[in-house]
């Protein structure tokens, strides 16, 4: 970002010389900011999941949730400024019952994320709005099977096995890469989605308050988007806790 | 007060008025006040419902009838609504269609909120029927007569909701020809038990009994009905089954049978 200051960074309805809009990259820098938000599509259905900061000792535990339903099939969970995402999932559910209210039945997932994609989209057209603070990962199981879609600050948007958004991203991503995610379950991969969350964010959170929502939509959730069941979960951390301690023997070793 | 004669009147004609008003009544002859719905069209008959032991237990037969006419015989006409709710329809079958539509839209919206406090019988039946008043209110009713049943935290729940928006809750539930029909054949088994509840399958042969006879009697009715409960353990509703019906007797009957 040489350019930088040369006073093309301050309206996303204006190009830098070399083409970019720099605010649209800004809100990208936002999502980054956030806690890990992980999206896997296995065989059978979706996994999402998001760590949080737990900023005050008075919240109520497990309250203030940041994945959200849209309708009994979409999830949908937008990692980055917690309002903005907030009015995105205000957006969604408008489009969900509008698509309802016209053709009687449930919107699709390629419709929804394409809808969004546009509201999105048109965010980065004007000098009088900024661009949405947060990507969006929309979990769906239509007639199609799950299917997982992500986007962007810009308003792109693409269909993914698996996704990564928030702080250490990158290590993140280079995990889900590792998996076999046709062949997962559900089960296998809320396993996977611990363990990886955990493994990434270990250092940067240990010492703090923090809380990863889990939900999913599966065969085995009647392919609803519901939390993910808590013995499950407690499975899933006591293990991904194993496998770090594990790792940190392993180091041992080596020394 | 006095009254003063028009000065004028000499320079009014009448008779051009009169004229003027009759062909601007003529203009309007063969045009009529806008009007709502003033009848059903495709129809679900008799809703049966009764309290047992367990929860609820509701009866339909699957037909929609188009006049005297079985046009549908393949319809459901029970809803489940959540987990612990159900509701059966008689009357318009598209507006039935409508008002599963709208609890649709406010479970989707319940879901969303996912607030861990799932509507209960009561709240979905107190919505349905401020939605059937304020129908009625606008002079365009959705033309039907549901029966709202439910079990939850224990307790049963039966109400009924029309047209008009009269609500009432009883043990058992009768509408349409039921409910001249059925309802007292229903209100005399309760009363035989004193207070006691059915077991289900107490309640299941009365329901059954019951809508023998409306099949017997009821021109708008089919021997194929469908049975619902609602429970501790949900809403089922049974795939659709015949009762055994005798028709020996008919023979012997001339004229009105008597």
């Amino acid at each position: 970002m040489s350019s930088i200051g040369t006073g093309y960074d301050l309206s996303s309805s204006t190009y830098s010389l070399d083409g970019r809009i720099f605010q649209v990259e800004y809100a990208m820098k936002a999502v980054d900011n956030s806690g890990l938000c992980i999206g896997l599509r296995a065989k059978d259905g979706i996994v999402l999941a998001i760590s949080k900061l737990v900023h005050s000792k008075l919240l109520v535990p497990k309250s203030n949730k940041r994945i959200a339903s849209v309708d009994q099939h979409i999830g949908m969970v937008c990692p980055g400024l917690i309002a903005d995402g907030k009015a995105l999932i205000k957006r969604a559910r408008a489009e969900a019952q509008n698509y309802k209210d016209n053709f009687r039945m449930p919107i699709s997932g390629k419709m929804i994320a394409d809808r969004m994609g546009q509201f999105v989209q048109a965010y980065t057209l004007y000098s009088s709005v900024r661009p949405f603070g947060c990507s969006t990962l929309i979990a769906t199981y239509d007639s199609v099977g799950p299917s997982l879609y992500m986007i962007d600050p810009s308003g792109v948007y693409w269909g993914y096995f698996g996704c990564a958004v928030g702080k250490n991203k990158q290590i993140a991503k280079a995990e889900i890469e590792k998996l076999k995610l046709n062949e997962l379950t559900s089960r296998q991969a809320v396993m996977e989605v611990a363990r990886i969350m955990y493994s990434v964010m270990e250092d940067d959170i240990k010492d703090r308050d923090y809380e990863i929502e889990y939900t999913w939509i599966c065969d085995e959730s009647d392919k609803k988007h519901v939390e993910v069941p808590s013995d499950l979960i407690e499975e899933a951390e006591r293990k991904a806790k194993e496998s770090l301690d594990d790792d940190d023997d392993d180091d041992m070793d080596d020394e | 007060m006095n009254t003063y004669p028009n000065p004028f009147s000499e320079a009014i004609s009448y008779q051009r008025m009169e004229q003027y008003d009759q062909e601007h009544l003529e203009s309007l002859s063969n045009i009529s006040p806008m009007t709502r719905t003033q009848q059903p069209i495709v129809t679900g008959t008799s809703v049966l419902a009764v309290k047992y032991k367990d929860g609820i237990m509701m009866t339909t037969d699957c037909l929609a009838s188009y006049g005297s006419l079985a046009r549908f015989k393949n319809i459901e006409r029970m809803i489940k609504v959540g987990n612990s709710t159900i509701i059966g329809a008689s009357g318009d079958m598209s507006d039935f269609q409508y008002i599963t539509y709208l609890m649709d839209k406010l479970m989707t919206k319940e879901y969303n909120a996912n607030n861990g406090q799932p509507l209960a019988p009561e709240n979905i039946y107190e919505y349905l029927s401020q939605v059937m008043y304020q129908r009625r209110n606008k002079f365009d009713p959705l033309w039907n007569a549901l029966v709202v049943g439910g079990y939850q935290d224990g307790k049963s729940f039966l109400g009924y909701v029309n047209l008009r928006g009269t609500t009432y809750q009883s043990d058992t539930i009768a509408t349409g020809y039921g409910a001249y029909i059925a309802q007292p054949l229903l209100r005399n088994a309760v009363e035989k038990k004193n207070g006691e509840l059915f077991t289900e399958e107490e309640a299941k042969k009365l329901l059954d009994d019951c809508m023998r006879v409306l099949f017997y009697r009821d021109a708008r009715s089919l021997n194929k009905l469908q049975r619902a409960t609602v429970t501790a353990a949900g809403v089922t509703i049974s795939e659709p089954y015949s009762l055994e019906t005798e028709w020996g007797f008919a023979e012997h009957i001339r004229g009105y049978g008597a």
